[in-house]
């Protein structure tokens, strides 16, 4: 009995001791980075980063410009949202910037950047970025970091697949993410379910001048499906561009099952420079379509907008070399074309695998007519004949894919929350690094030009957690640094993001710092209410209209004493900005403005519109700390009742003016 | 022998042409450090006008009650062109001519006009520090604000430099060589002893 009850306590023993073993978790692997990363990182006070990182930041419709490799933040840009800050989108001067064929609209959710090229290098000129709700795309002037224009896109709904650019910026697509109907008021008021035969997509190619200035050349009527994202050809592919669609199924509700029936969407490759011959032909119709187009003049430092009327189209269908499809797997997403432009990598949302397409292929498939069928009437090249390979097993929900220009490729996995490395020849997977957590957009500086700058990799992430100490349920979004010069990508950094960047580029500081404007010259400043000296600064009425032109300088404005204003009066404040020193702006308040401050740099001049509703005394002052008297650099304005009449009368430091 | 040797005339020829860069140079720069300013701020002097960074150190300047620089409260930029355009006119004439006292004469005068220049230039500077406005948004008690005439200073936040722009080199040059010509006048002798080679070019 006891060598049994022995036996029997020591299989109990075993048995605990097996299910405590198999009860605990494994360990998770936790987060590592290099040893040295800090001082790769660290840029010592006073130094400069070595790239500008033009980060866009989604939902907040804003740029932020961000240093590299230190992940500092230099400026937040106001683009699509106003900004009360500096007054963008409140002073008279900006209003006309977020002007639409719909008002104007205040927001919008700003997803992707594209700097300008030249040979599909980075020229430093300017940045581009799209607007996803109300149909636009902006362009950032990269001298003064400003929104310079806007151009709305009519026929539009969702501009997710833009503002991608050709090779040496000739043009901006801009793609709808959203098929609608278009024409006139009857054609676009259907019933939704009639989508089939009446909703249409578009894809506008954007003419950009050699000064930058946006114009819609034509738009491809397409039939109506989802585009995503979009890429260029470039080198030997210049001449084509790519766009990934989805939603070929045409759903329109429930589209999370509806769209991902299919096992195969498409890449739609566009001939552009045939679109152009067609164009140039007289093949396009003008269609009527309504839509802004605003530009700042940065000698009068104002904005104006003009609503075009109409817009030239070629329906795809109607011409037979224009447009091909290439079957891509599970819901195409990025499409991305390496350095040399022949191999266009396909990222099916869904898909645990990555394919990859040569262009020569696609070539030979499209000139031996290559082809297992017809979209609504268009030509699909064979899968197989345009594929140049597969990567296996490279993680799971490949979104995005940049180039490091020796021959590799990286693509974010959003499952998977990794990056990985592999090789575009061969196809095999070389490296893999988590990211924290769940990344979409990646980006390489240059990584999606024609010579990238490599060294980093920034991973742009969905999900944030615990990352940073916790700041309540609404969290900002993380990135992670790379170093990827070695074999192997090095975790360097850690870092908050503005808003929820998405796609962002990288540019080498020395093609845009030595450009960056300092001060606006005042005698170049012809705002029609500008004041050049102080002794020009006036109130004038022009009936209830009041108009009163201040000058500003360290550390007074001139008037300072005004009175003589009435409520219901509609003031207008013109301020000038003499300062002709490098960071000394102004800024403007006065109390109970309904819209904004104001800030007004060296040499220029803006304007706030104030409508005082009460009598008494008002005080204005500077917003920005300019100088040691700061605090002294304020005025008042005296508002007497309607009806009153206390004359115009102004003046600093007793001196009347006239 | 109230000849000039053609050794000199040669120098005074060299000395009144290089005179000529003056209008086109700065001759003196005043520069200014400070916290706040780590690329310096600059302002040149010429024979006619002031330049640089006028705007800003004005605005910076007036905090302590400085009067505003501007080339209208400088008198002497409408006759300094003429001083210095007849220097060159008769040294160009003198280096032909080539008589000796006449040369002696016009060194005199040169390096008269210079010390003048500094004199005048030492007055206003003077003038400019300490002749403040009493309604200064700062007052320092004691304190005054003269710019050095030649080399560095520290007032208040600010450290002034002042010293020779290229115009001002250049004259330096020039005086040097006009007192080399009439140095070689006063030891002709010794110098045609001690260099026989040269000789031709000291008769």
């Amino acid at each position: 009995m006891k060598k049994n009850s022995l036996i029997s306590s020591g299989v109990i023993a075993f048995i605990f001791l097996a299910l405590l073993q198999m009860g605990c978790r494994p360990k998770s692997p936790g987060s590592v980075s290099v040893g040295d990363a800090a001082s790769k990182v660290y840029v010592p006070p006073g130094e400069h980063d070595e790239f500008y990182n033009i980060v866009s930041g989604g939902f907040n419709g804003q740029i932020s410009v961000v240093g590299l490799p230190s992940g500092r933040v230099l400026k937040i840009l106001p683009v699509f949202s106003v900004f009360p800050e500096n007054g963008y989108g409140y002073s008279e001067e900006s209003k006309p910037m977020l002007n639409t064929s719909h008002g104007f609209v205040p927001w919008d959710d700003l997803h992707h950047i594209a700097i300008s090229t030249t040979k599909g290098e980075h020229d430093g000129r300017w940045a581009f970025a799209n607007a996803n709700n109300t149909p636009r795309i902006a362009r950032i002037d990269l001298t003064t970091f400003e929104t310079a224009e806007i151009l709305e896109i009519p026929n539009s709904a969702g501009n997710h697949s833009s503002p991608f650019i050709t090779e040496n910026t000739e043009y901006v697509v801009a793609s709808t993410r959203f098929s609608v109907p278009m024409g006139e008021d009857a054609q676009r008021d259907v019933p939704i379910n009639s989508y089939k035969e009446n909703f249409k997509g578009t894809i506008s190619f954007v003419k950009v001048g050699d000064d930058g200035t946006m114009d819609i050349a034509f738009q491809l009527v397409t039939p109506g499906v989802n585009f995503d994202l979009a890429r260029a050809g470039k080198g030997k592919s210049h001449g084509w561009f790519f766009f990934s669609c989805y939603n070929t199924e045409q759903a329109y509700s429930l589209l999370e099952v509806n769209a991902s029936q299919k096992d195969k969407d498409f890449i739609m490759a566009v001939n552009w420079k045939k679109a152009e011959e067609y164009i140039k032909a007289g093949k396009g119709k003008k269609v009527k379509a309504k839509y802004a187009h605003n530009k700042l003049d940065h000698k009068t430092h104002m904005t104006t907008s003009t609503i075009k009327e109409d817009v030239l189209q070629l329906d795809i269908r109607d011409f037979e070399d224009l447009v091909y499809l290439i079957p891509c797997p599970k819901s195409p997403h990025g499409c991305d074309v390496d350095p040399t432009g022949e191999y266009i990598v396909g990222s099916g949302k869904l898909a645990a695998m990555i394919p990859v397409f040569s262009f020569t292929k696609l070539m030979t498939a499209i000139n031996g007519s290559d082809f297992e069928g017809e979209y609504d009437g268009l030509p699909v090249v064979k899968y197989e004949s345009a594929l140049h390979g597969i990567v296996e097993k490279p993680g799971l929900g490949p979104l995005h894919t940049e180039f490091d220009g020796r021959g590799n490729a990286y693509t974010s996995m959003f499952v998977s929350s990794e990056i990985v490395k592999w090789d575009i020849s061969t196809l095999q997977v070389l490296d893999r690094a988590p990211t924290y957590y769940s990344v979409g957009h990646l980006m390489i500086p240059g990584g999606c030009t024609a010579k990238p700058h490599g060294k980093y990799l920034v991973a742009y992430n969905k999900i944030t957690k615990d990352r940073y100490l916790p700041t309540g349920p609404e969290l900002c979004h993380s990135a992670q640094l790379f170093d990827i010069s070695g074999d192997k990508m090095k975790l360097l950094l850690d870092f908050p993001t503005i808003g929820e960047p998405h796609y962002a580029e990288a540019i080498p500081a020395s093609l845009i710092k030595e450009k960056s404007v300092k001060i606006y010259k005042i005698e170049d400043n012809m705002h029609p209410h500008a004041v050049k000296s102080a002794a020009d600064a006036r109130v004038v009425r022009e009936g209830n209209v009041v108009r009163i032109y201040l000058t500003s300088i360290r550390s007074h404005f001139s008037p300072d004493n005004i009175e003589g204003i009435k409520v219901g009066d509609e003031v207008y404040f013109h301020v000038t900005n003499m300062e002709q020193d490098w960071d000394v702006p102004h800024g403007f308040a006065i109390k109970g403005a309904d819209n904004a401050e104001t800030l007004i740099m060296p040499g220029a001049t803006q304007t706030l519109k104030w409508l005082p509703k009460r009598v008494g005394i008002y005080p204005f002052y500077c917003t920005d700390f300019c100088s040691a008297l700061h605090q002294e650099m304020q005025g008042y304005i005296r508002v007497s009742p309607k009806g009153s009449n206390v004359p115009i009368k102004y003046s600093l430091d007793g001196e009347e003016g006239k | 022998m109230t000849k000039l040797t053609p050794l000199s005339r040669w120098l005074i020829l060299i000395s009144s042409l290089l005179l000529i860069i003056l209008f086109f140079t700065p001759i003196w720069q005043i520069d200014l450090w400070a916290p706040q300013y780590p690329e310096w701020l600059s302002m040149q002097i010429w024979l006619y006008q002031v330049s640089g960074d006028i705007n800003t150190i004005n605005g910076l300047n007036h905090y302590i009650g400085m009067k505003h620089i501007q080339t209208e409260m400088f008198p002497e930029f409408g006759i300094m062109p003429y001083i210095a355009g007849g220097m060159i006119v008769t040294g160009l004439l003198l280096s032909i001519w080539g008589r000796k006292p006449a040369a002696w004469i016009w060194l005199i005068v040169l390096v008269g006009a210079a010390t003048a220049g500094f004199i005048d230039f030492y007055l206003w500077s003077y003038d400019y520090g300490h002749n403040l406005d009493p309604k200064a948004a700062i007052i320092v008690p004691g304190m005054v604000y003269q710019p050095p005439l030649l080399g560095s200073k520290e007032l208040l936040n600010f450290v002034a430099y002042a010293g020779p722009a290229v115009g001002g080199w250049i004259a330096l040059v020039a005086g040097l060589l006009a007192v080399t010509a009439l140095l070689i006048e006063l030891f002709k002798k010794k110098l045609q002893q001690k260099f026989t080679s040269m000789s031709a070019l000291l008769k």
